[in-house]
């Protein structure tokens, strides 16, 4: 059996599954203050009375980290950045404790200047004297080369300091967003640290040694331990968690379009052939952009708890929360009024919600039901509106080969997926689409679930440049030499190997690896008329998944 | 000084499929390091960079700039209509409103296409820029139109096929022509009967440093743009120029660029040569970006740039101060020069011989203009290329006077096919392509 336990922002939820069968399912309020006792608490209410030797593995959904930034209590952090030409640095956001510093690595992973070691002990006094710990280590380029993040590291080392390497953290291209990301690795790190210390000594106590795994931005898991040199990687963990438990609640194998309509926004993710989308460069959070891998979602400003309003004869919808419905003792109308009025839902106090409808409707020249029903009819509308644009989006993504113009794979939707609250919206927006729409079971405990049969994910980025002879992998911090007939097979071949172990190191089950070459490029380098070696790029990834049935006994 | 944000597009389109042999400078990996460069330093996630998927120009597109021998389809593959495209793709984003300049960072370049096209040459199969600048006035009725080529090579094949057009000003400066490849665009090469001194070239002599670039800049690029008064100003964007470029022996550097680009703010960039690709493309992309956007690129630099080993000698700004007040002083006289050249011919005719390096071709050519006061001009061209293909032309400018069309339906009407592989009728003010 397989418990997981997803920490939402109202509710905590506990799910028992075997053989990918929901056994016992269980919901406890979430205490936002202390994330940890809603978790627990949850734990405790559902393995009450089973035999903890039945339970396989746990595996977490929390919010510790998001709200940990959200909430802005994290550690200063120290940001050691490596920036060489290019973007002004004022340009940059690194903190207010960041310190720029010469080396430079290029494009190709060749070091054209050297750190100085001079300006290195200047900075380790600044933060001997500051007493700063978590430092972020960033240098531009440097997933193609981490030798100077390294070295800077080692030199400022010591027992007191904790380092974020932008590295090991992403193998994507984008100083900027690598600076942030590193940074918040930072800032969350004592705080993830302690969280982790006390989930083990919980399941220690009650449980002995199960593996507890931790679900990550992109949907898939991760061992606890080794979570811990990545705190970042948690974040988001909660769009994470509900389009994995849609996978585990609806089957999704086709394209499609996912809705998860909440009270304060409507959040949109899409599938193509059952996968789920990952965000072309990495999360945003608390408006900064960042390298982590996540699924994709873009959430629009809308839900059962948005206001309506009446301006210059048109609705309005959003995108503020001004909930909860007046049926349910709010002060404003809200969609969920609308559905009250139509006995679409069966929550507060109808005649309130009557009357909080009956002034728009007047507006409207309408009677109150018609003026519900055109509230919700705009609803659907504008949340169709923005699928179709989302799709567009996706679809429009620029490529970089002829081959792939001409072929101008798309994304077309066969069906709509619709959870949360206002749900009975689903046939208004399915018929807007002009596709068919489902609405899963369970979908009330459906993040849990997703947490529970999440595999476990990982993602390798692999640079090998036979003129210089030498191969990188930054999310591993390997570079090794390799021969001049270095071939695009070998690269990947090596990267399958590395990326086997790595996913082994991490929790996933050797007999549920998917290994998906996500790029691969070979250019030929030509010098002066002559080939004088190849450059090639390589990424593969054990893509987000559902763990087999066999797996979740 | 805080700059002016603009909204800019870019169009990326790498090819990273695409090489004209396996050698060739014009490869795969000619983007590559410029693609790791702007993803590296974040550009795309500016509110005010937007990237845009290139469309894919159409043969119709390609037969309002060009007589393609023998058609168009057989003259290009998909790499040079969606090279085409992006360029189109730039400009209708502008042109729409909906970014306030573009960048076409595409790949194969065309600004060595002439109006006659029998094949390759200089890298180039057909002109991006013209066949942009056809769609532009085809589509949205545009007249007065500026390209700037700051390519290192002369811009011949963008100034042929503008020759003859007074609306369509070429200003092309380059790495002087007795010591490059094309070996052309001389001072004197002012524009056709009808069009003088909508053609500028502005040879430069080897190893210009920045200063140099910037003085044109200044005292003929900016002042004539001022007077012609076009409506839109697109950068012939050639990246050669660079101190590293292996094909070329100028001195202009990533932050000339850059500046360069600030100040005649075109309103599209097309990229043009340039084949620098780790030491001087990944800079000068990122510089010209940052300036297109009205962002900083003060520390926008190469790693081994150094300002006095680059310096320019005074012996070549004597000559370029000397070669710049010739020019304006034509540019002064231009409108006066005409009598001068027609005196009392009616047509006017020019003889060329045009080497096509790329595919080794040879092309005899006679160009016979109608010497018009009310428009471009009718434009007869006889052209006959080694490989055995012969072919007669009658183009028809855009703003057509009665006269010329005339002469010119009536001259295609009576050119013999018996002579010709095919005789072409280009009408470009009714958008008219006729082959028989």
């Amino acid at each position: 059996m397989i418990l997981g336990i997803d920490v939402g922002g109202t509710h905590t939820d506990a799910v028992l599954v075997e053989n990918s069968i929901l056994k016992k399912k269980v919901k406890v309020p979430t205490d936002n203050a202390n994330i940890l006792s809603s978790l627990l608490a949850a734990a405790q209410k559902i393995i009450a009375d089973e035999n903890m030797r039945n339970i396989k593995r746990i595996v977490l959904s929390t919010t510790v980290s998001t709200n940990a930034i959200i909430q802005n209590k994290i550690d200063r952090v120290a940001m050691v950045l490596l920036g060489g030409p290019g973007l002004n640095p004022a340009t940059l956001n690194p903190g207010k404790d960041a310190f720029f510093m010469s080396g430079y690595i290029n494009h190709r992973g060749v070091e054209i200047q050297t750190v100085n070691k001079d300006e290195i002990e200047q900075i380790n006094q600044n933060l001997q004297r500051e007493n700063i710990r978590q430092i972020g280590v960033v240098g531009k380029f440097s997933s193609r080369n981490p030798q100077q993040e390294l070295r800077v590291a080692h030199i400022l080392g010591n027992d007191q300091r904790q380092f974020s390497l932008g590295h090991r953290l992403s193998g994507r291209l984008n100083f900027p967003r690598r600076i942030a990301t590193s940074y918040l690795n930072a800032a969350i790190n004592s705080i993830y640290e302690n969280f982790v210390y006390e989930v083990k000594k919980f399941v220690g106590k009650v449980a002995g040694d199960i593996p507890v795994y931790i679900l990550k931005a992109d949907g898939g898991t991760i061992l606890i331990d080794q979570s811990l040199s990545c705190p970042v990687q948690t974040i988001h963990s909660g769009p994470a968690a509900s389009i994995m438990g849609l996978l585990a609640t609806a089957q999704i194998r086709e394209d499609a379009v996912a809705l998860d309509i909440g009270g304060t926004t409507t959040d949109i993710s899409v599938f193509a052939a059952g996968d789920p989308l990952l965000e072309p460069n990495g999360i945003t959070i608390n408006g900064q952009k960042t390298l982590i891998r996540g699924l994709y979602t873009k959430s629009i400003g809308i839900g059962g708890d948005s206001s309506v309003r009446i301006e210059n004869g048109n609705i309005c919808i959003g995108p503020e929360r001004m909930g909860p419905a007046v049926a349910l003792g709010g002060e404003i109308p809200t969609p969920t009024d609308a559905m009250i009025v139509l006995d679409i839902s069966a929550l507060g106090s109808k005649q309130k919600a009557m009357d909080a409808i009956a002034p728009l409707a007047q507006k409207m020249n309408l009677d109150v039901v018609s003026a519900a029903r055109s509230i919700l009819d705009k609803m659907a509308a504008i949340i169709a509106d923005s699928v179709k644009l989302v799709m567009e989006e996706i679809n429009s993504k620029p490529v970089y080969t002829i081959h792939e113009l001409l072929e101008g794979k798309t994304i077309n939707p066969k069906k709509l997926y619709v959870v949360g609250g206002p749900s009975a919206l689903a046939p208004d927006i399915a018929g807007l689409l002009g596709y068919p729409y489902k609405i899963p079971e369970h979908s009330e405990v459906a993040n849990a679930l997703g947490a529970a049969l999440a595999r476990t994910t990982t993602e390798i980025t692999l640079l090998a440049d036979t003129e210089k002879r030498e191969l990188i992998i930054s999310e591993e911090g390997t570079v090794m030499k390799i021969p001049g007939n270095f071939t695009l097979e070998d690269a990947i071949s090596v990267g399958k190997t590395v990326l086997k172990e790595r996913a082994a190191k991490h929790g996933a089950d050797q007999n549920d690896m998917v290994m998906e070459v996500t790029e691969a490029q070979e250019f030929n380098m030509i010098r002066d008329f002559c080939k004088t070696g190849k450059n090639i790029r390589v990424k593969i990834q054990i893509k987000p998944g559902l763990i087999s049935a066999i797996d979740s006994r | 000084m805080p700059k002016k944000e603009k909204t800019t597009g870019l169009i990326f389109f790498p090819a990273f499929d695409w090489a004209i042999s396996e050698t060739h400078p014009e490869r795969e990996e000619r983007l590559l390091y410029t693609q790791d460069q702007v993803l590296e330093e974040g550009l795309l996630d500016f509110d005010n960079i937007k990237e845009f998927k290139p469309g894919i120009a159409t043969y119709a597109d390609i037969n309002r700039a060009h007589i393609c021998v023998p058609d168009a389809q057989r003259l290009t593959t998909p790499s040079h209509l969606i090279s085409a495209g992006g360029a189109i793709t730039a400009a209708q984003k502008v042109l729409t409103g909906e970014v306030d300049n573009a960048f076409a960072l595409v790949r194969p370049p065309g600004h060595h296409s002439m109006l006659v096209a029998h094949g390759a040459r200089g890298f180039c199969n057909i002109n991006i820029e013209a066949v942009m600048v056809e769609y532009i006035r085809h589509t949205f009725g545009i007249k007065r139109i500026a390209i700037v080529d700051t390519d290192c090579h002369h811009g011949d094949g963008t100034q042929d096929i503008y020759w003859n057009d007074p609306d369509v000003l070429c200003i092309s400066l380059h790495q002087d022509g007795r010591t490059l490849y094309p070996g052309t665009g001389f001072v004197e090469d002012f524009g056709g009967p009808n069009a003088l001194g909508a053609t500028i070239n502005i040879p430069l002599p080897p190893h210009t440093s920045d200063e140099g670039f910037l003085y044109v800049l200044d005292r003929v690029i900016l002042p004539i743009l001022d007077e012609f008064k076009p409506e839109i100003i697109i950068n012939s964007a050639g990246q050669d120029n660079h101190y590293s470029d292996p094909i070329t022996d100028m001195r202009f550097s990533a932050q000339g660029y850059a500046l360069l680009n600030e100040k005649l703010a075109p309103d599209i960039a097309v990229l043009e040569g340039g084949y620098s690709i780790e030491k001087a493309l990944p800079y000068i992309n990122v510089g010209i970006i940052l300036a297109m956007a009205g962002l900083d690129y003060s520390n926008v630099r190469e790693p081994d740039y150094n300002a006095e080993q680059l310096r320019q000698s005074a012996d070549i700004t004597g000559i370029i101060e000397k070669e710049v007040q010739n020019i304006m002083n034509m540019w002064k006289r231009r409108s006066k020069l005409k009598a001068q050249i027609t005196g009392a011919a009616h047509y006017i005719r020019r003889d060329k011989n045009i080497y096509y390096d790329t595919d080794n071709i040879m092309e005899k050519q006679k160009e016979t203009v109608r010497v018009c006061s009310d428009c471009g001009g009718l434009v007869m061209i006889d052209s006959a290329a080694d490989n055995g293909k012969k072919i007669f032309a009658v183009i028809l400018p855009n703003q057509c006077c009665p006269q010329c069309r005339k002469d010119g339906e009536d001259f295609f009407g009576r050119v013999s096919n018996a002579l010709y592989d095919h005789v072409y009728f280009q009408d470009r003010e009714k958008d008219i392509f006729i082959v028989k």
